[in-house]
């Protein structure tokens, strides 16, 4: 029987497992440890309607208002140090200790940045409220052009929210196509036709080099960029930091079994978490997507309440799913598409920009990236859960008109 | 006690996050809308509701006590 559960990380995942443990029946002591200053908010419209409007009800999660109802202790602006798995005790950066016999991790993950750019006087990275709040000032008090580094999706985001208010952007994407890792070489181009469609100064295959004072970025290429404000989106990397040395295994993202569980009584859900996805060939996967971090925190609050009564076959096995929004269009992917051996169009044209792009390996779809698609890629979801042969699903999806 | 599912349609984006999880009731058609096809669906759905509920990424979708 568990008494006490520690949850470390008060966003997404940590609400979720949070809030699954009290509906779960958990009634012990409940504390939930989060660094930043806020309780629970919601991410993604921090490169989409937060930026534009600098509304913050764009950020509220549904339910934190009713937080304090839920008898968990807050211990919000506090960060997690260590962990002393032998001793059931996380220690916090105010020297205060918390002793468990239940653990989530839901620490996220943070935000690279580069050597070459430090944050400050005008360079911004993008994973915080706080970060938000802070580029949206500057946005505001410096007019001029935009340099976005990064071309991944929070980059994109982020070029095209600004090229939506009006402001020059350059984009620098020091891949020769953006994305391609995620969706190939093919779709990495579609998305690059569609910033330059938006009048995006679009760099691929270029690098920065450093900062010449204020304003100058130079890169690779030998050119500069005068950029009023600049932003880096390079990237994430687990917040596992302060887990070095615990005796958990750490490679990159806190390693779990199928099941979410990376020791006795301590699981892990959300961008922190790897583990290997059934449905996905066993494949070792960690996966930044809100959905996920939803799915995983409140499976592995049931998981970590079942103990060694759970039933070992009951592995998380999700289709990652996520979204993007840029400009007019909603990009959407369901599945992964490594590994991927064929790939096929559905549901409209590459010219369009409005397609499902079909990825199949070893004779089974696994993946599927659409731009406009939501109900296909809803559809799609559902075939790649179930195994859904290549042949059938390209069957399936030549009624998609 | 009944209950009825509300759509805000200036905040739904018609990602269709609520038809994978309910299609009975919520179904985003070839136009790209979202449509809601029985806005009293059966109690037996109500969990169901409750999950698309927690789902959209818009928080659209509302459940109103009738
Ligand atoms: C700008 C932006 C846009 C996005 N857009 C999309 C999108 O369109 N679609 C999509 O699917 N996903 C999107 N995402 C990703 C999505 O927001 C994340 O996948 C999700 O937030 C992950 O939730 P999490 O709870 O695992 O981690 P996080 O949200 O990273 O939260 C982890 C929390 O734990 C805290 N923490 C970390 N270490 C400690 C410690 N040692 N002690 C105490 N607290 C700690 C952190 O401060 C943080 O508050 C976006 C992310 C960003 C930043
Ligand atoms: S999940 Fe929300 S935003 Fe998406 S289609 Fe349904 S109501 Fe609209």
């Amino acid at each position: 029987m568990l008494r006490r559960i520690a949850v470390v990380g008060a966003s997404l995942a940590g609400w979720h497992a949070a809030t699954t443990l009290r509906r779960e029946g958990f009634d012990g002591e409940l504390t939930v440890i989060g660094a930043e200053a806020e309780p629970p908010y919601d991410r993604p419209p921090l490169s989409k309607a937060f930026l534009a409007t600098g509304d913050e009800s764009k950020v509220v999660l549904a339910g934190v208002a009713d937080r304090e109802t839920l008898g968990i202790t807050w211990r919000l602006g506090r960060r997690a140090t260590a962990l002393r798995l032998a001793d059931r005790t996380v220690d916090l950066d105010d020297g205060s200790e918390v002793a468990f016999d239940g653990l989530v991790l839901a620490g996220g993950a943070d935000v690279r940045t580069l050597p070459s750019l430090p944050v400050g006087d005008g360079v911004h990275a993008l994973r915080t409220l706080a970060d938000a709040r802070a580029l949206r000032a500057d946005l505001d008090r410096r007019p001029g052009p935009v340099l976005v580094v990064g071309a991944g999706f929070i980059g994109a985001e982020v070029a095209a929210t600004c090229r939506q208010s009006g402001r020059d952007v350059v984009l620098v994407e020091a891949a020769a196509v953006p994305l391609e890792r995620a969706v190939g070489a093919e779709i990495g181009a579609v998305c690059a036709a569609l910033h330059r469609e938006h009048g995006v100064d679009l760099r691929l295959g270029t690098a920065v080099v450093g900062r010449d004072g204020p304003g100058a970025v130079t890169l690779d290429d030998g050119t500069t960029v005068d950029a009023a404000v600049v932003v880096v989106g390079v990237g994430v990397s687990p917040a596992t930091g302060w887990l070095e040395g615990s005796g958990l295994a750490i490679a990159d993202g806190v390693v779990c079994d199928g099941t979410g569980l990376a020791a006795p009584g301590v699981v892990a859900a959300g961008d922190i978490a790897r583990w290997p996805n059934a449905l996905f060939f066993g494949d070792s996967m960690r996966v930044e997507h809100w959905d996920n971090a939803i799915d995983m925190g409140a499976f592995v609050a049931r998981r970590l309440l079942a103990g060694e009564d759970w039933d070992p076959a009951e592995v998380f096995a999700p289709v990652p799913w996520f979204w993007s929004d840029q400009y007019d269009r909603k990009l959407q992917m369901a599945g992964r598409a490594t590994g991927a051996d064929q790939m096929h169009i559905a549901g409209g044209t590459l010219e369009e920009r409005r397609f499902v792009a079909m990825y199949g390996r070893a004779g089974r779809l696994v993946a599927a990236f659409g731009m406009n698609r939501p109900r296909h890629i809803v559809q799609s979801r559902g075939l790649i859960a179930r195994g859904c042969p290549w042949d059938e699903a390209r069957e399936l999806a030549a009624t998609w008109i | 006690m009944g209950w009825r599912v509300v759509v805000d349609m200036d905040l739904c984006e018609s990602n269709a996050v609520c038809m994978a999880v309910l299609p009975e009731v919520f179904e985003v058609r070839d136009d790209d809308l979202l449509y809601v096809l029985d806005e009293t669906p059966p109690d037996s759905m109500r969990a169901k509701a409750e999950e698309a509920v927690a789902r959209c990424p818009k928080q659209a979708i509302a459940i109103v006590e009738a």
